[in-house]
């Protein structure tokens, strides 16, 4: 079955993804940085509400269970970047009661952390948020890290090449866990029904146990018999995001997730990219489900495309060197990144995570200039959803609340 | 010298201490119950508010335990909310030193005391059952004698994570593009008998330098693990005599450590009900312990004293004539208090017969009287009276409460108990610091290259 052609139909939404002072590795020395608040909760306060107050549908928050570095396989012992992190998880649940309506995206580390874990941290995160979570799921496939547990060994890759065939089997096998590990958070999150909790005084129970499930799930890597020690959060299940540059990340998307996160480089590869998830979400039988596809993009935003461009080159002389991504670069005005976003989303994307290169002028441009910028086109709301049913992550993004899979039809 | 007291709020549980059928009684799980508490217990001053943990529903009789109140949020996610609608409340969370690893422990705690200003505090655990593990990669079962030798140990893990960083490795000296002071902050190698890990620990020093850290058990391992390693302990003995004995028997235990008694504080957990007379607050203590030992509640306990289903049983009669069957598998799994009744049920039947006997008690009558009696019950001032002379009296450094309706059963005692308490000198009228550790009157732990060190070597003899 070919896959159908997406047409950009829904609203555009728009996410910023948090990590440290910015995506550039120099943003730490810009005059405006902060970078000496980085590990207080008013720093992280502030970036959410200054989010909110954009309208955005949600921030993510980067994490990882080792010191940040430069390299993908191992430490690099620089002292010239940010170094050291909060748990993003943690720092979600700290800003949500000072914020009303944007949602959370906290990342966890599926190769280490424990699911049941992190099944409960999202549930409760959802309830400290009534309704804003969400959890980006990543692998972590640093050999030093795994020395961090004690408990799985890691190979060292051999070449360290991200198309050597090993590194690409061991990836694979990262993601085929990652891909256990969400079905073990849905089953968990679902394992009470929503009127489980009866508080029935005449027969003295609290709740009704009919309405609670084991889970029995039994994996490779892991095997979990539940229920949650936690009821079912808000939103049933919380939303559930990765970020893929390749088909075996895309197929865990498709597969698993509701939003993705990946990084084209043009209109061209972005209808590309969606082409491929599409089709592996029919073959995952998830054709009728709604995986929304976001754009990742490196911002530098300032009022001329002379400026932005040239602090991208006064940050990358700081940091001895072009900074380089993942995600393609944008430097300029709001009003290019605005056509750059309208093209890119015909290709089929729902919306996009822009990083800001540095914090807090990227966000300040992003929620004063782009949101603007956007709104006047009439692409993008300008107020936050109110009324009944409204408020939540799911609400924002188009998603029905799931019925529960343990539920009596 | 009179002692300051100490006051903690124990977030309601899920057991039959907690009366979910009272029309006051709100939700156990919704955010905005756990606000209301944690500002509760900030309105009356209190050092910190307590939540305890448990990894796996209750079972028995191989079904899910459905009287009480079933059903917890995770204890670092509640934690970092309160932290924003509170800003002096310490913050104590329960955390298994089994279904856990010292790396995230100690990330979760360190980010908690970064994003809380200082307010950390950990209650640490073991488990040791399969039944827990159930839910977990690792699973495993840890045989009772290794209990405490595995927390011992994961918390001396966590303690060299949290001093792997000094506290000044962060310059951030933007002209010079020098973030950090050294290549390799972090460091750490640990190897042990339970964990061989070595690399970066990548949480920067907290405000704390490490959170406060409690002990709750009551063995003799769990005793000297307190004397070697908690800077508070976590007790069941809310009476003045268990109270006084328990007290001079931990603080006795310091001096091998190379602690002083004022570097360890004894917190019991305590109940309460008032009234507006003693006469009408023990009327009213009957009444509660009449809601939490349901008929339902009441059956439960006795089957789980006796180790076996008793259907059709009447709890309005007579205890069962026979003896509780003695056996490894219990029919109660995940409960610590079963445990208790384990250890030798037929004397423990024998001294429910006599109690029924001595007091014409029907079976559900004997339950009330053996598990529901409250620590502190009467008038606000008999209340505050109690609790100041067991605590000037060496029973204990101050109480843990534990309210039975949530989230507003701690009101009264805030409104009525506390202002006679700061009236007489003995709690303080205000917060005169911001981290717990101020709270609770301990010292702040210097640098960890130079610190006395005192702890950490206390902590080696103690292993």
């Amino acid at each position: 079955m070919a896959p159908a052609t997406h047409i950009p139909a829904g609203p555009l939404h728009l996410a910023v993804a948090l990590d440290g002072a910015g995506w550039h590795p120099a943003a730490w020395r810009e005059p405006d940085a902060e970078p000496d608040q980085l590990f207080t909760a008013a720093y992280w306060v502030n970036l959410a509400q200054q989010a909110e107050h954009g309208l955005l549908d949600f921030v993510t928050i980067e994490d990882s269970l080792d010191l940040q570095s430069d390299h993908h396989f191992r430490r690099d012992e620089r002292t010239d970047r940010v170094r050291g992190r909060l748990d993003a998880a943690l720092i979600a649940a700290r800003a949500a009661p000072r914020t009303r309506h944007i949602g959370f995206i906290p990342t966890a580390v599926t190769t280490h952390t424990e699911p049941f874990h992190t099944s409960k941290t999202i549930a409760t995160l959802d309830y400290v948020s009534t309704g804003r979570a969400g959890v980006r799921v990543q692998i972590g496939g640093r050999t030093d890290t795994a020395a961090h547990f004690g408990r799985r060994e890691i190979a060292p890759p051999s070449v360290e090449r991200l198309d050597d065939p090993d590194v690409q089997a061991l990836i694979a096998e990262h993601f085929d866990e990652a891909a256990d590990y969400v079905e073990v958070l849905r089953r968990l999150w679902d394992s009470w029904e929503d009127d489980a909790e009866i508080r029935d005084v005449a027969t003295g129970r609290f709740i009704d146990r009919d309405k609670l499930h084991y889970i029995d799930f039994e994996g490779r890597w892991f095997s979990v018999r539940g229920p949650s020690i936690t009821p079912r959060p808000p939103q049933g299940q919380p939303v559930v995001a990765a970020l893929g540059h390749a088909t075996v990340p895309y197929r865990l998307i498709a597969r698993s997730a509701d939003v993705g996160f990946v990084t084209p480089r043009d209109a061209g590869s972005a209808a590309a990219i969606v082409a491929e998830i599409r089709a592996e979400q029919a073959l995952a039988g998830r054709a009728d489900e709604t995986v929304h596809v976001f754009g990742d993009l490196v911002v530098f935003l300032d009022d001329s495309a002379a400026a932005a461009q040239r602090r991208r080159e006064r940050l990358d002389g700081l940091a001895g060197g072009t900074y380089s991504s993942d995600a393609q670069i944008f430097a300029g005005t709001a009003a290019q990144l605005a056509d750059l976003l309208l093209d890119w989303r015909e290709a089929g994307l729902a919306g996009f995570r822009l990083r800001p290169a540095a914090l807090p002028h990227d966000l300040a441009q992003i929620t004063g200039a782009l949101v603007p910028e956007l709104q006047r086109r009439g692409v993008f709301r300008t107020a936050y959803p109110a009324g009944p049913g409204s408020g939540t992550l799911r609400g924002l993004l188009g998603l029905p609340r799931p019925a529960n899979r343990y539920a009596a039809a | 010298m009179t002692k300051q007291i100490h006051l903690a709020a124990h977030f309601p549980g899920v057991n039959n201490t907690t009366v979910w059928s009272d029309p006051a009684a709100g939700s156990h799980i919704e955010f905005d119950s756990f606000a209301r508490f944690a500002q509760t217990a900030e309105r009356g001053k209190f050092d910190f508010m307590f939540l305890a943990e448990g990894l796996r529903l209750r079972e028995q009789n191989g079904l899910i335990y459905d009287l009480d109140v079933v059903g917890r949020p995770d204890t670092f996610t509640i934690l970092a909310a309160l932290a924003a609608v509170t800003d002096y409340l310490g913050l104590t969370g329960t955390i298994n030193s089994t279904f856990n690893e010292p790396y995230e422990v100690a990330r979760q705690f360190a980010s908690l005391d970064h994003l809380s200003g200082g307010r950390a505090a950990w209650n640490v655990v073991t488990s040791w059952d399969a039944f827990t593990g159930e839910n977990f990669r690792r699973a495993g079962y840890l045989a009772q004698d290794e209990r405490y030798e595995r927390a011992r140990t994961f918390l001396r893990t966590a303690t060299q994570l949290w001093d792997s960083w000094q506290g000044d490795e962060i310059i951030a000296d933007k002209r010079d593009g020098q973030f950090l002071t050294t290549p390799t902050p972090g460091a750490f190698q640990h190897k042990d008998a339970f964990f061989d890990i070595e690399g970066q620990f990548n949480v920067p020093r907290s405000p704390q330098g490490r959170p406060v850290i409690f002990q709750a058990g009551d063995s003799d391992d769990g005793r000297d693990f307190a004397a070697s390693s908690a800077d508070a302990i976590f007790t069941g003995h809310a009476t003045l005599e268990a109270g006084q004995a328990f007290y001079a028997d931990v603080k006795g235990r310091l001096l091998k450590y190379g602690r002083t008694p004022d570097q360890l504080l004894i917190l019991p957990a305590a109940t309460f009900v008032l009234g507006d007379t003693d006469a009408e607050a023990a009327d009213f203590a009957h009444e509660v312990r009449r809601a939490q030992v349901s008929p339902q509640t009441a059956l439960r306990f006795i089957e789980q004293l006796w180790n076996t289903e008793l259907p059709g049983f009447d709890v309005d009669g007579p205890l069962p004539d026979f003896d509780p069957v003695v056996s490894d598998n219990l029919i109660s799994k995940g409960r610590a208090s079963v445990r208790q009744f384990a250890k030798n049920p037929v004397e423990r039947a024998n001294e429910w017969r006599d109690r029924a006997a001595d007091g014409k008690l029907s079976a559900r009558e004997v339950v009330i009287e053996v598990t529901g009696r409250q620590s502190f019950v009467g008038s606000a001032g008999t209340v505050a009276t109690e609790i100041n002379e067991r605590v000037q009296g060496d029973a204990a450094d101050g109480y843990i409460l534990v309210p039975h309706i949530t989230p507003d059963g701690l009101a009264p005692f805030v409104d009525k108990v506390v202002p006679l308490l700061q009236e007489r000198g003995v709690f303080r009228a205000d917060y005169t610091g911001t981290t717990l550790r101020d709270h609770l009157g301990l010292a702040p732990l210097g640098r960890p290259d130079e610190a006395d060190g005192r702890h950490e070597r206390a902590a080696r003899a103690a292993s």
